[in-house]
């Protein structure tokens, strides 16, 4: 199936503009591999949620294989997003079909295909450590360290 | 030229080679199959209108694309069925203009029926059958020959040799076809109708209803009864017969082509010969329509059908089609449910909330994941905000009412469901309507649904959140903290046995040392198993309980942390030179396979997911063996937490683990053999599963004796699991007996139930050893309460 196919008939499978800058190969082989991928990037988690919540609802689609908890690059603390792997690209579908545009530790998360878990992308790829769009934003949100890092670092007194 | 570009280039060049193959013809066709799907959609010109233009169009080119006309036609006819009236008369009015073309889409549609019943596809068969009675109508086909054909589908009903659900298959076919042919029949051959009526009437009379109890979501009549779906749909068509078959639902737009159509000729559909039963054949699970609501619990405004009117009938299978082609987008799903036709004709929201939880509630298992329907109904909330909400709390609130008598399977979902919804709505709910729960005792379905709901959504969020979020009257039903208890603490570990070793190896363990280091501490622990003789005992309990205690203590932190922990001392590439510790100290011993497990409860009894994930673990690293997890439930040690749920999340999770690994062991066998005979034929395909060897006869031997070996254990899984059930319920029924107490207590409805589920969930797999367990097991001398457990799963396929 190809991809404008799948837009038309099963629009909440279908792959979505963004593409990782850093991956290692053709376009061509990213979207084979996106078409094909039991894993899925989840973006728009609380720093707070836990691994036995991300068990507990992505279990609901069918059995994961593997959670990867994206991190701080300098912390190693959870940054906000995740990595799921399931066994199978059914069960994947299914996460995108039901859990997608759903609340997990209310707020709404946003799954999306990942061509595969590589050791590295673990990491938030911000100056400061988290993910890019926790520097830029403007807003408050306590589950993500309050303002955005440019924001809060302007906020800081300045020193006597 | 770079090789992105090349891709680029190639690809739009293939695309100009693609505009450039299609000739005119094709648009054509496309063109006409758009206008046959889409006719009787929202259009600016009346139905009418659009059907007569289109059936002018269609003839004006029935000559060249004929054939490709009546294949669409067919098709919508059996994939629309919302839209039987609409191509029925379109139909009509071009058999009206076209003898002939009437006369071979009559014949393309019998082959249909012959196709579908042969398929076992009985939905599509029913929908043939439907639209044949509606061709009457429009009178494309004679009254005579079609009461013919329902005489002849009625006829089964009288094959003793086949299976019941067979001919219900087919009655149920001419029943549902009755709605729209039902009155014409009644004017112009009543007493046809009564006959075919009295030939149903004896069928429904004599059928055994066996399979019924398994079946119904609760065991009380109270409010509502729940009634085995041909009974109620029988019901249906007597009271419509009574009111002189006038039905106001469903929409006919050849009345107002009656001026034309009347002039046509009819045909005969050509006389069908049905397919015999066949050992292999598949037939529809019987089902109890589920009912939740009736006109009182609507507010005012339309009136809610009652439960034998044929609206209620007709509505609802309209609603369950609208599912079932439309799940997988639940967007998309959500806006057509709200968009009903006719939704201002009845309370949609109650109707929509009693289909959605119907399909959550069906047994034996629902048709789509659970989660389907929880993030639909979510959708639903989201399009209606201003009663969907609502309308679902008042669902929640009977249901909760009534969950003294519900189905175990179905208690389980509806905790599942309901945590799951509230997770999304932070868990906001009127907790205090259900304060009387907490005088309840534990067991009590109600005081039950609230401790594993408030378990469920701990797990969704946090301890802390769902303590908070409760009145203190439940504090009663709030979960323990999900802490580990280590043995071997620095306070503890001094006064037990080992303890000084086991503070050793934690802190060898912590220093990544490595397996053979980790041996060596544990071979200075005694064995107490050692009885003074020679025999050397075939394993050490104490180095499994603190190998296991150590371990997991030390992985406490997180589910990952726990899983490396293990993983660590599995064999691999790494580690091939050092023992590997599993196989060392536990290896295939069911006894200390039973000690690990039992240790592994002791540390984290009071995290049941984290005893869940675990359990699933061990299974997945062939620690542990299904059939000592099964074993292990049963188990005096497990008997306090029997009945909490995650008992059987970790059961049923073993029990799938197994059938999936049959099953794809099955999938690999007829794969390799038809590779092995798929190139006898020497096909020149470049498909690239055949660039693999083909696989040799030995191969596929050897696959074979695995796939056997395995299917051994399945069955040997399933005698275990039902051999203990029926000893711990016998054992409870003599007790009860001689001490003069009544058995029916709570923790006998919840293992009944239980047993119930293992039947239900994994029926198919059962099935198979269907004749082993009646032949071992489910003997006609057991107790007749848990032997009826077993009959109602055999009463599914017979």
């Amino acid at each position: 199936e190809d991809i404008s196919t799948i837009v038309m008939t099963s629009p909440s499978v279908a792959l979505s503009s963004y593409r990782d800058q850093h991956f290692r190969g053709s376009r061509h082989l990213q979207e084979r591999k996106l078409l094909t991928s039991c894993t899925l990037y989840v973006g728009n988690v609380s720093f707070y949620t836990t691994e036995e919540q991300l068990y507990e609802l992505f279990g609901r689609a069918g059995d994961v294989k593997r959670i990867v908890m994206g991190l701080d690059k300098q912390r190693k603390t959870p940054c906000g997003f995740i990595f799921v792997e399931y066994f199978c690209r059914e069960d994947a579908e299914s996460c995108m079909r039901y859990l997608n545009g759903t609340r997990l530790d209310d707020r709404i998360i946003r799954c999306d295909w990942d061509a595969g878990f590589v050791e590295g992308r673990q990491y938030g790829r911000g100056k400061t450590g988290g993910q890019v769009r926790d520097e830029y934003r403007t807003d408050y949100d306590p589950g993500r360290g309050g303002y955005g890092k440019i924001v809060a670092q302007k906020t800081v007194l300045p020193q006597a | 030229m770079s090789r992105r570009k090349f891709d680029e280039m190639s690809d739009y060049d293939s695309s100009r080679d693609r505009k450039r193959r299609r000739t005119d013809a094709v648009e054509i066709e496309d063109r006409l199959e758009s206008l046959i799907i889409r006719v009787g959609e929202k259009s600016t010109s009346s139905l009418e209108s659009n059907l007569e233009g289109l059936a002018s169009v269609l003839e004006a080119d029935i000559n060249n694309y004929k054939s490709k006309i009546l294949k669409i036609l067919s098709d919508c006819a059996v994939t629309m069925p919302e839209k039987t009236t609409i191509y029925t008369t379109l139909v009509g009015l071009l058999n009206a203009k076209n003898y002939n073309f009437g006369g071979e889409f009559v014949d393309m549609m019998a082959k249909k029926l012959k196709e579908a019943l042969k398929a076992c596809m009985w939905r599509t068969a029913r929908y043939v059958l439907r639209f044949f009675s509606d061709m009457v109508n429009c009178h494309v086909i004679s009254t005579n020959s079609l009461l013919q054909l329902l005489h002849t589908l009625l006829d089964t009903a009288r094959d003793d040799n086949s299976p019941q659900v067979r001919s219900d298959a087919y009655v149920y076919a001419v029943l549902s076809c009755l709605p729209w042919v039902g009155r014409e029949l009644y004017e112009k051959k009543e007493q046809d109708l009564e006959r075919l009526l009295k030939h149903i009437e004896i069928y429904i009379r004599k059928r055994t209803r066996k399979h019924v109890p398994g079946l119904r979501v609760w065991r009380s009549d109270r409010p509502h009864p729940q009634e085995e779906y041909l009974d109620c749909l029988w019901a249906q068509i007597c009271k419509l017969r009574a009111d002189m078959w006038q039905e106001k639902h469903i929409a006919r737009p050849y009345v107002a082509f009656d001026s034309i159509l009347c002039e046509a000729l009819q045909h005969n559909i050509p006389p069908l010969t049905v397919p015999p039963h066949h050992p292999d054949n598949t037939y529809t699970f019987p089902w109890v329509v589920f009912r939740l609501f009736d006109y009182t619990d609507c507010p005012e405004g339309p009136v809610l059908p009652g439960a034998h009117s044929i609206e209620r009938y007709l509505i609802e299978e309209h609603l369950h089609n609208i599912l079932r082609e439309h799940h997988t987008e639940r967007k998309q799903c959500a806006a057509v449910l709200l968009d009903f036709p006719l939704k201002h004709k009845i309370p949609l929201e109650y109707m929509i909330v009693e289909v959605v939880l119907a399909e959550l509630f069906h047994l034996p298992t629902p048709k789509y994941l659970e989660i389907c329907f929880g993030s639909l109904l979510i959708e639903l909330c989201k399009l209606q905000p201003a009663t969907m909400p609502q309308v679902l709390a008042q669902a929640v609130e009977l249901l909760y009412d009534r969950i003294d008598t519900m189905n175990v399977c179905c208690h389980d979902r509806f905790v599942s469901w309901f945590s799951y919804h509230l997770s999304n709505f932070q868990f906001k709910w009127s907790w205090d309507d259900w304060l009387d729960a907490a005088q309840l005792d534990p067991m009590h379905p109600r005081a039950k649904f609230i401790i594993e709901v408030l378990q469920r959504s701990m797990r969704l969020s946090y301890h802390q959140r769902i303590a908070e979020v409760v009145p203190e009257q439940f504090d009663c039903f709030v979960p323990a903290k999900p802490e580990h208890i280590f043995k071997y603490g620095a306070e503890t570990a001094p006064e037990m046995e080992g303890g000084e070793v086991a503070q050793r190896l934690e802190a060898c363990i912590r220093a990544k040392g490595n397996p053979t280091e980790v041996l060596q501490i544990l071979r200075e622990l005694p064995n107490p198993l050692r009885d003074g003789t020679e025999d050397e005992p075939s394993f050490n309990p104490l180095q499994v309980q603190i190998f296991t205690q150590v371990l997991l203590h030390l992985g406490s932190k997180s589910f990952s942390h726990s899983f490396a922990g293990i993983t660590k001392f599995l064999k691999t590439s790494q580690n091939s030179c050092h023992p590997q510790l599993f196989e060392v100290l536990v290896g295939p011993n069911e006894e200390a396979q039973m000690v690990l497990l039992r240790e592994m409860y002791e540390v984290w009894a009071k995290h049941q997911q984290m005893l869940v994930m675990l359990t699933d673990k061990l299974l997945r690293s062939h620690i542990a063996s299904c059939a000592t997890v099964a074993n292990w439930i049963f188990s005096k040690e497990m008997q306090h937490d029997f009945t909490r749920s995650y008992i059987w999340e970790i059961l049923h999770g073993t029990i799938r683990k197994m059938n999936k690994h049959v099953a794809r062991l099955q999938k690999e066998v007829n794969e390799a053999r038809e590779r092995h005979s798929g190139r006898d034929s020497d096909d020149s395909s470049s498909d690239e599963e055949d660039s693999r060897p083909r696989p040799t006869e030995e191969e596929i031997e050897r696959m074979e004796e695995k796939l056997e070996a395995v299917q051994a254990d399945q069955k040997n899984l399933f005698l275990i699991i039902f051999q203990r059930f029926i000893m711990i319920l016998s054992e409870h029924l003599v007790r009860c007996d001689t001490d003069g107490r009544d058995f029916n207590t709570h923790w006998y409805r919840w293992t009944i139930g239980r047993l119930q589920e293992i039947f239900m969930l994994h029926n198919t797999q059962v099935e198979r050893y269907s004749q082993t367990l009646s032949t071992l097991l489910f003997t006609q001398d057991l107790d007749p309460h848990i032997l009826d457990a077993f009959n109602q799963f055999v009463a599914l396929r017979s």
